[in-house]
């Protein structure tokens, strides 16, 4: 498989390091090595947040975050398009979005014809199911449905492991559900 | 790859989980950033019963480790943990843990000193620790985090070193970074590390004073003793890393090298940017044909000189990456300064030369290790006449 960087983009309180040390731990029980940081010292509620996953069959040495990363995850849809986002991402890459519109928009939107796109409407699955937009597990299903990088259930695996067990069906349920309805363009 | 029992840890967890393994009896600490997840997790335990310890709330670090002197000189084993300007407040009694001779071990999340304050990682912190009497090492992965705890109690309550040990990892880029660990069970743990006072302790039946007046007649021998012990404490090391490796299988040397065994190059380098270091090495220099290998530091004090300077004797040009200052020294970067003198006093002429980098957090990326290598390659044919006299600040705006 060789690497694959993914960087996350969110809000303080939606989850994104959370999902990042998700989709590691998930990585890892897949067999590979994996390392998860968060952008440091941003921990505000409501701030921009950076999270940092890095995916390797080789080990991992370098500590610093990730500046062309395979894939970028945008778990606020308002910082859909922000060049902030797209920075970086590399030409075949993945633009995974939590967004009501489909992945043709937001591919005009960000203008890069270079990268494939998939959208989920991860806010109105979180609200279903928690009654707060809590987006994380949605866009690691949205991720792992466009991307194939890991195995749904090995997700799952870390879900159970890392929650508590109230959450654990709930964030599956939403997992399963953004797995799903994920639609892309390539 | 996927070995056995590995669990996604941060290196603050990790740490956790060896300190757990340990079955210290007490813990006394106070938050700091980066530190504070490692004690969170420990309360954790002890709140759920998996651990037995009794945790000590202080009301400043100062307390944090004059609590843990008295805990460790009651016969406790004790763990405290802490970072930047909690160090700096530790620093009065850091010296009278050494001292006393109290084998306590302290885990550090390496972070920069104010002003201004600036909560992010480099080594100012560990390197104001370097001449307190502490055994000090520094780890670069989050398993050798982990294993570092369980190697500083074997060292740090042997009976011919009984001094205190501080395990370090980078704030954020390790404490706060999620990697697989092979986490070391309890039971094991206290085959490697039996619970068993080693140490003079306080004992009401046999009343003694611990830490009392030193006069002109008698201080010089203690500091003396203090030095011939952090000598044995290098011995130890050397013994309890052989035992560690049979017994779990992982091998920790005072010194890491990598990709040395042909290079005629070599960066010196101390933590996390050790791991940019040799991933610079694998996808950059050696593709372009640079015998470039890299000279990690583990343990810190004692400073493994020996070692490093047989292996540096042999290189064409060697740079020493700082990642703090000693403002107005001779030599720039502390670790630099020891290397100089190891060099000196064993008659190495390779020229060395210093880097200062990643003050305060600033990632050292690709383009500051190539800016150092470049500087390094220069000085190939050189004498040490030709070294610059001031370190190069890499990665600042002038």
């Amino acid at each position: 498989m060789g690497r694959f960087e993914i960087r996350w983009h969110g809000r303080g309180g939606m989850g994104a390091v959370t999902a990042a040390e998700l989709t590691a731990m998930a990585a890892v029980k897949t067999g590979y090595y994996a390392v998860a940081f968060p952008e440091f010292g941003a921990e505000r509620r409501g701030a921009p947040v950076k999270a940092y996953t890095r995916i390797d069959d080789e080990p991992i040495y370098e500590k610093t975050p990730i500046e062309e990363p395979d894939a970028v995850v945008v778990l606020d849809s308002s910082m859909v398009g922000q060049e902030a986002v797209l920075h970086g991402l590399k030409s075949g890459g993945w633009y995974i979005a939590n967004t009501a519109r489909d992945p043709e928009e937001v591919r005009k939107i960000i203008g890069r014809d270079d990268v494939k796109v998939a959208t989920v409407n991860a806010t109105k699955l979180a609200m279903e199911v928690f009654k707060a937009p809590i987006v994380n597990t949605a866009m690691i299903g949205a991720l792992v449905a466009a991307t194939g990088i890991v195995p749904l259930e090995k997700v799952e695996e870390a879900v159970r492991d890392r929650f508590p067990e109230r959450y654990v069906d709930p964030n599956i349920k939403l997992l399963r559900q953004a797995y799903e309805s994920v639609r892309k363009v390539v | 790859m996927a070995g056995k029992k590995k669990l996604p840890l941060s290196g603050n967890t990790a740490i956790a989980y060896a300190v757990k393994a340990a079955d210290v009896d007490v813990i006394s600490a106070y938050p700091i950033t980066p530190q504070t997840t490692i004690v969170e997790k420990l309360t954790e335990f002890v709140a759920n019963g998996e651990l037995d310890a009794e945790v000590i709330h202080v009301e400043s670090e100062h307390s944090a480790l004059s609590a843990a002197v008295g805990a460790s000189a009651a016969g406790a084993r004790v763990f405290t943990a802490s970072s930047s300007q909690g160090i700096a407040l530790m620093y009065e009694i850091m010296f009278i843990a050494s001292s006393m001779r109290l084998p306590i071990v302290m885990a550090m999340a390496t972070r920069a000193l104010s002003a201004p304050i600036n909560i992010w990682n480099d080594h100012s912190d560990f390197m104001a620790a370097s001449d307190t009497g502490w055994v000090m090492m520094m780890a670069h992965t989050n398993q050798e985090a982990h294993d570092d705890i369980i190697l500083a109690y074997k060292i740090a309550e042997h009976p011919d070193v009984l001094l205190p040990v501080i395990t370090a990892i980078d704030g954020y880029f390790m404490s706060h970074t999620i990697e697989p660990v092979e986490p070391i069970e309890r039971e094991e743990a206290l085959k490697f590390i039996p619970k068993k006072v080693t140490w003079s302790v306080l004992d009401p039946d046999n009343p003694v004073t611990m830490g009392p007046l030193g006069t002109p007649e008698w201080y010089y021998e203690f500091k003396r003793q203090q030095h011939e012990a952090m000598k044995k404490a290098r011995e130890v090391f050397d013994e309890a890393t052989k035992e560690f490796e049979k017994v779990f299988g992982r091998r920790y040397e005072p010194v890491e090298y990598f990709m040395m065994d042909d290079a005629e190059y070599a960066l010196v380098a101390m933590g996390s940017v050790a791991g940019n270091v040799k991933a610079y090495i694998v996808k950059e220099a050696r593709k372009r044909g640079i015998k470039l290998g890299l000279i990690r530091v583990k343990l810190f004090r004692p400073f493994p000189a020996e070692e490093i300077m047989e292996v540096i004797s042999n290189l064409k040009a060697v740079g020493v990456i700082d990642r703090a200052l000693a403002f107005g020294s001779s030599y720039g970067g502390p670790l630099y300064g020891d290397i100089l003198s190891a060099a000196y006093t064993r008659g190495v002429d390779t020229p060395i030369v210093n880097f200062v980098a990643g003050l305060g957090g600033r990632p050292v990326t690709f383009r500051d290790i190539k800016a150092m290598v470049d500087a390094t390659l220069a000085l190939d044919g050189k004498t040490r006449k030709d070294v610059p006299k001031e370190p190069y600040f890499i990665g600042v705006r002038e």
